[in-house]
Formats: structure tokens, sequence, C-alpha cells
């Protein structure tokens, strides 16, 4: 093919990219430097520093840092487990982990607050067998099970294609240079299979940090996460330039992380 | 909190069409009734049964709280015909020439509503121009009387450290400050900075004894025992009520607020007469009592309520409250400076 036919080909993605994407884009950094006149202003990017805005975005870092910490614990030795250890009908079993994701995800979380109340699906079995109660909703433990449960497919789906594309050829001929299965795994599997750790990373850790849905719903509205701040300045106080500015402060740190990925994606190709 | 999120996507839709400098219009057929409600407010047979009459169809919209509904008008990227806020925020769209006139003679049964509910919309619409009103009531605790041994009287109860986790507190701004405002003994509509934060840091006191800041979800969690107190609408009494018997609503002793909601019609409307329809039937008897047996909010239309057949809810003290008994208080509008001022005391309340 030649390139003035692809850049035909491409033409409605970019259009898409264009309208969804970067016009939006830019709408967000115009009301994030403009004040209600329309004047230029740094007082809604700088708003960050005020303490409830400050305490909000540490926390959802700490959150998301923690829910994709425990979303990698948890999806990488299962994708090692289904494609070394189970053979057959590893990717029937891979499908059974991302299944969730057929259904809509504040369905489930909702389902996860009816689970956990207190008088709930996890109590009532508790009081039944006359063991104590367990109270971890509208805590913070809660919304990160919310966030761990929600976007672990996030992380199960790259990582498995990372790992099950490793040739068994350079595994065996590891072998055969005498590594055990910890050297194989350190220098040969891990690295092979980094780019998926890197893009699984990303993407459980993009929308752990913006979500506000899950605070909202498992935190029982106590715990105020950045996202809940500019949902807030957006829908109750209907200052547009408020909520633009911190959403700009949250867009550097998502920026990083496509950064990261971008850099780690070369690595693999070269 | 779906529609919370609904409103967030709105908002990014709304978004898109400035971009694109598109106007969004609305259907452009005349038989069409843009209606934006609260969520439950209605009795859906009530829909049906307009359609049915006039031929109108009705496209019906649900909103969670007064802030959320007013950016959407504010934007005007939906052409609603009809909407229902409350009293403050109705002066506030007033203020900010959001409204437009409604042509009370197109609305004979108007006359159904009773003369003290005009005279008190009054405060918010003076003149009755631009509102008819709807439901109104007032804002109170509802507890259950097997897990509260203690008298419930006074907002004071919603302090008592026996009850930690017990309490559920309403996540709406002026109705959370409201709580702490008239438990200190200031009034609700207060903008005095020493007195906001005296609020303030009695509602981040009281924090660690609430088990969730909710709003809709107050009856739900009421309902099925979750909580023993929670701060509601006395419409939603009612319903719990006869849901789970051991529920008691009580107006505390500090006073609370008196709330109205009403129909306006949004200055953008594109079926002011379509509106003007509804309304009045809205007003008819047969049909407000639909509505107060479906939703158990307090209808202000006197012949609706001759209508109800039980006794004890026609006289019920939850459901029509003897209004000189109590000191009540309505909300008014701040003022955008100090309604976000408000808010940003709120969220200092929540990230405590």
């Amino acid at each position: 093919m030649n390139s003035s036919k692809n850049r035909y080909l491409a033409s409605p993605y970019l259009i898409w990219s264009a309208g969804f994407i970067i016009i939006p884009l830019i709408m967000v950094l115009y009301y994030a430097f403009t004040d209600y006149d329309g004047r230029l202003t740094f007082s809604n990017v700088s708003a960050i520093i005020y303490y409830v805005n400050i305490k909000a975005l540490v926390l959802s870092v700490i959150f998301s840092v923690v829910a994709t910490l425990f979303c990698l614990l948890i999806a990488y030795p299962l994708c090692l487990i289904l494609t070394t250890v189970i053979k057959n009908g590893s990717s029937f079993l891979s499908l059974i982990f991302i299944l969730p994701m057929w259904m809509n995800s504040l369905l489930r979380t909702y389902a996860w607050q009816n689970i956990l109340e207190r008088k709930g699906v996890i109590n009532g079995i508790l009081a039944f067998l006359n063991l104590p109660p367990f109270y971890i909703i509208n805590k913070p433990p809660a919304i990160l099970l919310g966030m761990i449960y929600d976007f672990l497919p996030f992380m199960v789906l790259p990582v498995y294609n990372s790992v099950s594309r490793i040739d068994k050829d350079i595994l065996n001929a590891a072998r055969d240079l005498g590594a055990d299965s910890f050297d194989t795994f350190v220098r040969i599997i891990w690295p092979l299979s980094l780019p998926g750790v890197i893009s699984g990373i990303t993407m459980v850790f993009v929308p752990s940090l913006t979500t506000f849905v899950i605070s909202d719903i498992l935190g029982g509205g106590k715990i105020l996460l950045i996202g809940n701040v500019i949902e807030q300045l957006f829908t109750q106080d209907s200052d547009w330039n408020a909520g633009a500015g911190l959403s700009a402060i949250l867009m550097i740190f998502i920026v990083i992380s496509m950064f990261v990925t971008a850099k780690y994606d070369r690595e693999d190709i070269k | 909190m779906i529609k919370r999120i609904f409103s967030v996507l709105m908002l990014a839709v709304f978004a898109l069409t400035l971009a694109s400098c598109a106007s969004s219009e609305g259907s452009t057929g005349d038989d069409v009734l843009y209606v934006y409600n609260w969520g439950e407010y209605i009795d859906p047979e009530v829909l049906t049964m307009f359609t049915d009459e006039t031929g109108i169809e009705v496209v019906y919209d649900e909103f969670e709280t007064n802030e959320i509904m007013y950016p959407k008008i504010e934007a005007g990227a939906v052409n609603y015909d009809l909407v229902c806020p409350s009293d403050y925020m109705i002066s506030k769209m007033i203020e900010n020439d959001l409204l437009q006139e409604i042509n009370m003679d197109n609305i004979p049964n108007r006359e159904n509503i009773g003369e003290d509910y005009w005279k008190n919309a009054e405060s918010y619409d003076p003149g009755n121009i631009y509102s008819v009103p709807y439901v109104w009531g007032t804002v109170g605790i509802l507890y259950n009387k097997t897990m509260v041994s203690d008298p419930v009287d006074s907002w004071g109860i919603l302090w008592n450290e026996k009850y930690k986790d017990e309490i559920i507190m309403q996540d709406s701004v002026r109705d959370a400050f409201m709580v702490a405002e008239r438990y200190l003994g200031y009034s609700m509509n207060t903008t005095d900075e020493d007195e906001l934060q005296e609020a303030k840091e009695l509602l981040q006191e009281q924090k660690h004894l609430v088990q969730a800041y909710v709003v809709d979800q107050v009856r739900d969690k009421m309902i099925g025992n979750e909580a023993a107190l929670g701060v509601i609408y006395s419409g939603e009494a009612i319903y719990t009520q006869r849901e789970n018997p051991d529920l008691e609503y009580v107006i505390p002793k500090e006073g609370t607020n008196v709330w109205i909601d009403a129909w306006v019609i949004p200055r953008n409307a594109k079926h002011k007469e379509n509106a003007e329809k509804f309304i009045n039937f809205l007003c008819r008897p047969d049909i407000a009592y639909l509505n107060f047996d479906y939703i158990t909010y307090s209808t202000p239309n006197i012949p609706a309520r001759d209508l109800i057949e039980d006794e004890d809810i026609r006289n019920s003290p939850i459901a029509f409250p003897v209004l000189s008994d109590y000191d009540l208080e309505a909300y008014t509008y701040l003022g955008e400076k100090a309604d976000r001022h408000l808010s940003a005391l709120w969220r200092e309340v929540k990230s405590y």
C-alpha cells in the first residue's frame, strides 16, 4: 500500500481523535486557565494547594498506587499459572477473569455495597454462623476492594497477552544453559513480560486515580478523592473553571504514566 | 448516583456540542413535552394518563439534587419545558433570568392549591409569577424505635457518641449545614463567616459518628435497618413507615427547613403551552391524589388531601404538620459567591 492511501484510511480516526480527544482537551485547558469572564488566570490550577484538594489528590495517588500493586500481585501469578501450569484451556480460564467486564461496572460496584453492608450478604452469613461482623463498608478498605475488583481485568488482559507470547523455546534454551526457575523468571520471563506489565499498570492506575464513583458508593461519601472534588465542582458548584483547573493537574499524572508506557513500548520494539 | 454520573456525562456532551458550535435542538414536533423532575417524584401512571388525554408525549428526565439540575438548565443544551426545583433554587433561577412567566389563565386548576402555600411561595417567587407549588415538606430525623433508646426531639442526638456508625446524613450542602446551623441556634440562611465556621466545625466533629453521607439512599438504608438515625425529607417518612413500621419521623425542637418544590418553565422552553397544560393537569385533585399516594410527599392541593381515605394519613402530623407548632424556616438563595463558599466548606467537612 502506498502512503497516501494509508492516510486516507486513517482519516476517520483523525476526525475521531480531533473531535473526541483533542478538542475536549483544549476546552479543558481553556477553562482551566480562564476565569468566569474569560480572563487569563492561574487561580484554578493553583487551587490544588488548597489543603482539601491536595489531601484529595494525595489520597487518590495512594489509593491508586496500592490498588495497582494489588492488581499486579494478583494478576501476574495468575497469568503465569494460566500459561505454564494449565496449558489446556488457559484461554478459557483467562476469559473467566475478564468476564465481569461484560457487566456494567456501576452495577458491580453497587453489588459490592450490598455484599459488604452491615446487613449485607457477608454479615448475614457471619451472623448466622455466630461470628463477629465484618465492617469495611464506608471505610478505605472497601474503596480499595472496589478499585481492585473493578480494574483487575485491565491488568490481567495485557499481562496474559505478553506472558503467553513468550516463546517456549527461549525458556527451554535457558534451562539447557543451566538457569534454574528463579533465574529463568528474573532474567527471561519478567523482562519479556514487562511491556504487558507496564500497560497493565497504566490501565489500572489511571482509572483508579480519577474514579469518583467507587469512593462515593463504597466510601459512603466520607472519603473525598480528587475525582469527587472535580465532580462536585462541575455538578454542585457549576464552576467549570475550577473543575477544569484541577482536571488539568490530574492530567499531568496521566501524561507522565503515558510517557512511561511509550518509553517501554519503544524498548519492546528494539 | 446513576443520575449523578449521567449528569457528568451530560456535561461532557455539552462541552462537545459547544465545541462543534452545533445548537442542539429538541424534537421539533409540537406534541411533546420535556419534563425534568426529581427522582421518583411522580406516579408514572400520571404521565400515561396525560398522554392519553392530550396526545402530548412526555419526555421525562430525573435529577437528584437542585445543584445538579441547575447547571444543565443554565447550559441550556437540553430545552426542558418544565422543571421542578426547590424554593431557594427558584429564586436563584429568577435572579439569573432563566425562567419565563407562567400564563396563570391557562391553569384554572391552580385554585386547588391552598391559599397558605401561595403565600409561602411569595418568599421565593414574589407575586406568584414564575411557579406553581407541587409538593412541600419538612426535613427531620427518621429513627428506628428498636435501635434508639433516648428520646429523639433534638438535632443533638446526631452528635451522641452512643450512635457511632448508626447515623446517616444528607449529602446535600444546604440540608447538611441546616442541621448544624439550627442546632447551634443560627439561621439556616446565615452568611456570617463565624457562624458558618462554627457549623462546619460541628459537622467535622460529627463525621466520625456518621456511617455515610447519601441522598436518595437514606430511605433504603433506614428501611433495611442499616442505621438507627437518618436525616430525611418528610415525604419519605410515610413511605418508609409503610415498609418498616419500626421507623418514626420527628421534627426537632430547634426547628427545621420547610420547603416547597414547584413547577417552573425555563426561559428556553420550546413547548410553553404544553407545559401549562401539564401543570393544570397536575393540579387536578384526582391527579394530585394519585401522585400523593405514589410519592407520599405532602400535597398543597386541598381537594386532593380530602380524597385521602385513610384518616391517619389525611391528618398525619408528618405529612400535614400544623406549621405554627414548629420553628420553621425556608431556604433563601444566598448568591453565587456564598453558595460556592458553602460548597467549599462542605468539602472541608467531607475531606476531614
